[in-house]
């Protein structure tokens, strides 16, 4: 019995592995968006191809839309851009963009090189309105409903599990 | 065709790292000497397999061939050459052929300074060391291949990371893994042991300079990576117990606890179990770390972009070295015996007491890092566990450490007497409680914390003093310069050692207690005032590097009117990943450090403008720097370069398990009776 004792690291190890397992599949990073169910911040930005007209967070108001935030210089834009493009001219809601900390016509170019899945993309050069949405990582992706209450946000690029199972249903309940 | 080549090459040494894995542990079970004898050239090739890879991949980027996909997502045609170069361990592909890269340098290594350890010793040792990497190559190439292509090729690539574009990135990686992987050579030996039973004195003086050799490594890539965090940071933190810094401290800590346990096994045949779980888990920690990090289960600045098939692998990889090793260790330690007693009060009792402190103190260190996880995993909510939590329990368990320091290497082997030390050591702690009160009345302020920490590092400075001259003063006729020259290199390296951590102890409390850190907004000709230090403002201009665009501001420090330094730190935008750097001006000197880093520009040309003084923050690295010269003298001493090092005999005799062949029962005992 006195040999037992030499099990105990392996016992300790055999838990903390299981730990370990069980660790692989929570998301750290998935934290919990103090934005969710809140107004959405107060913005009036250029549109991208036209420095002259602006959109503001009031002329949103009474349409459910999404937000999708991205940049001529990330590439997990370019990951998720296709599906963007495929879900937008199904015309579920108008889908918007915030070129979020580019430059105009790298902004631009980009969306004529790759296809340009927005009604208008609104110009964060300087990048306020993306601090004030709580952007950490481009891209991102925003729900906002008829009262201007953000209702989802995706981090990261969009995958068509999250467009199915996530995004869809809750278009579909926004508007009914 | 070369990115081809790089792939072939590791397939080639998946393949003979499986040889070597298989083979000579199979010839010694088997008393088959010319597969023994296979463990050498096997490992050689594999070195060189990988070693052509290596090469390979650093080709792709010194070319900036950017249709590797690799290449192409860490580097760009503007960074400059020796970043390029850097770039290879810049990502998670790379970083990890770095990590089997060297292993195998660790393990030719192995195979060329092993002339003197029997046959079936070095077989087992390279053939466990293969099994390892048959671990990482098998992840490597299933996982994260490094040479993949990347089509269409793009025109530039996404340029690396600019945090680690900087000269302490290029080293900082190389010497971290040296340590971490250096690990596996402890682990390699002590696993060997438990196979072939023969655990002894010979044993422990075998694995110890190539623990040294490792967890000298590992401490000076961790005194870079804080020094880096330090000045590109810009907020002047040197450490921030984030995840993967524990994972880096935590194999440092059990490194620590297991370079002292191996030299009482050395020296006395003791704690052979206890030391042979220490080996274990040096190197466990070292794999624990790499999983922490690259599966992407705690958030940490350093964690690399995350793929749940990785985590998965590490996580099975994880499972069968560690759940392997234990379960041998289980069923082989009990029969290890006790070796020679010892009483309560001896060298080895405070060795002991100190091992265990280290381990608690680690365990504390992983407790901290993984309660996030453990927590979300119970569903218990989300929380994030920082600095409060780690001084609040690390300080605690250190201070007893610091204090047995100084007794133990005073102490007697077997059997001391508290009198006698108390004899000793009464002047020693007296001064250091005096040196103590002093320094702080120096500094300015008298404060519990302040004067515990300083009463720490004096009393370890009085105890190695008392220590040395008890070896060195004049005795039967002996002069000191005569005693002093007989004096070996690992009680010097001891000695040393204990210093760098007095050093470093003296650091902490002063940069704790007195540094001065001040954000202010400054417009063209503004001053600030610490310490006595005058800093003017003079103003941001802009400039151009070789891949970025930086403001860089003058800061004109004066003392008593006397120009001290200009100090210009930058605001640097990287041009392809668009995020911002800050690089700190530091003036450095002896006593401290003046340090200024930009904040955010505001209105009309002003700049929020962070000015800090530190005082004695580079005693924190130059104590590092004195532990680590201290394992160097340790690791070099005689009795290891020596081929007669046999001839030392431990006190006792332990008795040795049963082998698991016959083959180990003789070379058993040829080594037990060895005179």
């Amino acid at each position: 019995m006195k040999s037992l004792k030499f099990l105990i690291p392996l016992a300790l190890f055999g838990v903390l592995a299981l730990f370990l397992a069980a660790g692989l599949k929570l998301d750290p990073r998935e934290v919990p968006s103090p934005l969710i169910g809140k107004p959405a911040p107060d913005f009036k930005l250029t549109r991208l191809d036209d420095p002259t007209a602006s959109i503001s967070r009031d002329d949103m108001l009474g349409k459910v839309w999404i937000l999708n935030v991205w940049a001529s210089w990330c590439v997990a834009c370019r990951e998720e851009h296709p599906m963007l493009v495929e879900f937008a001219q199904r015309k579920l809601v108008p889908v918007y963009g915030l070129n979020y900390k580019d430059v105009r016509a790298d902004g631009t170019a980009w969306l004529s090189r790759h296809g340009n899945p927005y009604e208008a993309s609104l110009f964060d050069g300087d990048g306020r309105v993306g601090i004030d949405f709580g952007v950490y990582g481009v891209p991102e992706t925003f729900v906002i409903d008829r009262k201007g209450v953000i209702r989802f946000k995706q981090i990261g690029p969009l995958t068509p599990e999250v467009l199915r199972d996530r995004i869809e249903p809750l278009l579909k309940s926004l508007q009914a | 065709m070369i990115p081809e080549l790089g792939h072939f090459a590791l397939w080639l040494a998946l393949a003979t790292a499986l040889l070597l894995g298989v083979l000579p542990l199979a010839g010694t079970l088997r008393e088959r000497d010319e597969w023994m004898a296979l463990a050498r050239p096997l490992a050689t090739a594999l070195c060189i397999a990988v070693g052509i890879a290596f090469v390979c991949l650093t080709a792709s980027f010194v070319r900036n061939d950017f249709s590797v996909l690799y290449v192409a997502s860490n580097s760009n045609s503007a960074l400059p050459l020796q970043y390029r170069i850097a770039g290879v361990w810049g990502g998670h592909e790379g970083s990890l052929l770095l990590w089997v890269t060297m292993l195998c340098v660790w393990m030719a290594a192995v195979a060329s300074f092993s002339r003197h350890l029997p046959q079936p010793v070095v077989a087992r040792i390279l053939s466990v060391m293969g099994w390892v990497a048959v671990g990482f190559l098998l992840f490597t190439l299933i996982t994260s291949n490094p040479f993949e292509r990347l089509l269409p090729v793009p025109a530039d690539g996404r340029d690396l990371n600019p945090l680690l574009q900087d000269p302490g990135m290029v080293i900082h990686p190389p010497m971290l893994y040296m340590g971490y992987v250096g690990f596996s050579v402890a682990f390699a030996f002590a696993v060997s042991a438990l196979i072939g039973g023969n655990l002894d004195a010979q044993w422990a003086r075998w694995t110890r300079p190539w623990t040294l050799a490792a967890w000298m490594f590992l401490t000076i890539g961790i005194t870079l990576g804080s020094w880096w965090a330090y000045y590109t940071l810009g907020w002047g933190g040197w450490w921030f117990w984030d995840p993967v810094e524990n994972a880096s401290f935590m194999p440092w800590l059990a490194g620590t606890a297991l370079v002292h346990s191996l030299a009482v096994t050395e020296k006395r045949g003791a704690f052979k179990s206890w030391t042979v779980l220490l080996a274990i888990l040096a190197f466990s920690l070292s794999l624990l770390g790499t999983f922490l990090v690259r599966s992407g289960v705690l958030s940490s600045v350093h964690a690399f972009a995350t793929d749940p098939r990785r985590g998965l692998f590490i996580l099975a990889f994880l499972v069968i070295v560690v759940g392997t090793s234990l379960a041998l260790y289980a069923w082989r330690a009990p029969r290890v015996g006790l070796g020679s007693r010892f009483a309560l009060l001896s060298r080895e009792t405070l060795l002991l007491g100190n091992n265990v402190m280290l381990v608690v103190a680690m365990a504390a260190v992983l407790l901290g890092t993984l309660y996030p996880l453990l927590l979300d995993a119970l569903g218990m909510g989300k929380i994030s566990v920082g600095p409060p939590y780690f001084d609040t329990v690390f300080v605690p368990l250190m201070a007893p450490v610091v204090f047995l320091m100084g007794i133990g290497p005073l102490a007697r082997w077997k059997q001391a007497s508290l009198p006698e030390l108390a004899l000793r050591l009464r002047w020693a702690f007296a001064v250091a409680v005096l040196a103590a009160l002093g320094s702080g009345w120096l500094a300015g302020r008298i404060a519990p914390g302040t004067t515990l920490g300083l009463l720490m590092a004096w009393w370890l400075v009085a105890s190695v003093a008392t220590d040395l001259w008890g070896r060195v003063k004049p005795r039967e006729g002996a002069g000191i310069g005569a005693r002093a020259a007989l004096l070996p290199r690992a009680t010097l390296g001891m000695m040393v050692a204990h210093l760098g951590v007095a050093v470093f102890i003296f650091g902490v409390t002063l940069v704790k207690t007195f540094e001065v850190e001040r954000d202010v907004r400054m417009d063209m000709g503004d001053t600030t005032t610490i310490e006595g230090y005058v800093f003017t403002f003079r103003g941001v201009r802009e400039l151009d590097g070789p891949n970025y665009r930086a403001a860089r501001a003058r800061v004109e420090v004066t003392r008593d009117g006397r120009k001290v330094a200009d100090m210009f730190p930058e605001k640097r935008i990287y041009r392809v990943q668009r995020n911002p750097m800050t690089n700190a001006a530091i003036q450095t000197g002896f006593t401290r450090d003046l340090y200024v880093s930009l904040g955010e520009a505001v209105d009309g040309g002003a700049w929020i403008v962070r000015v800090y003084y530190k005082p004695f923050i580079d005693w924190i690295w130059g104590g590092c720097v004195l532990m680590v010269l201290g394992g160097l003298l340790a690791a070099t001493d005689r009795r290891y370069r020596s081929r007669a090092a046999a001839s030392v005999t431990p006190a006792a005799t332990p008795a040795a398990p049963p082998p698991l062949a016959p083959a180990m029962r003789r070379v058993g005992t040829l080594e037990h009776e060895a005179p």
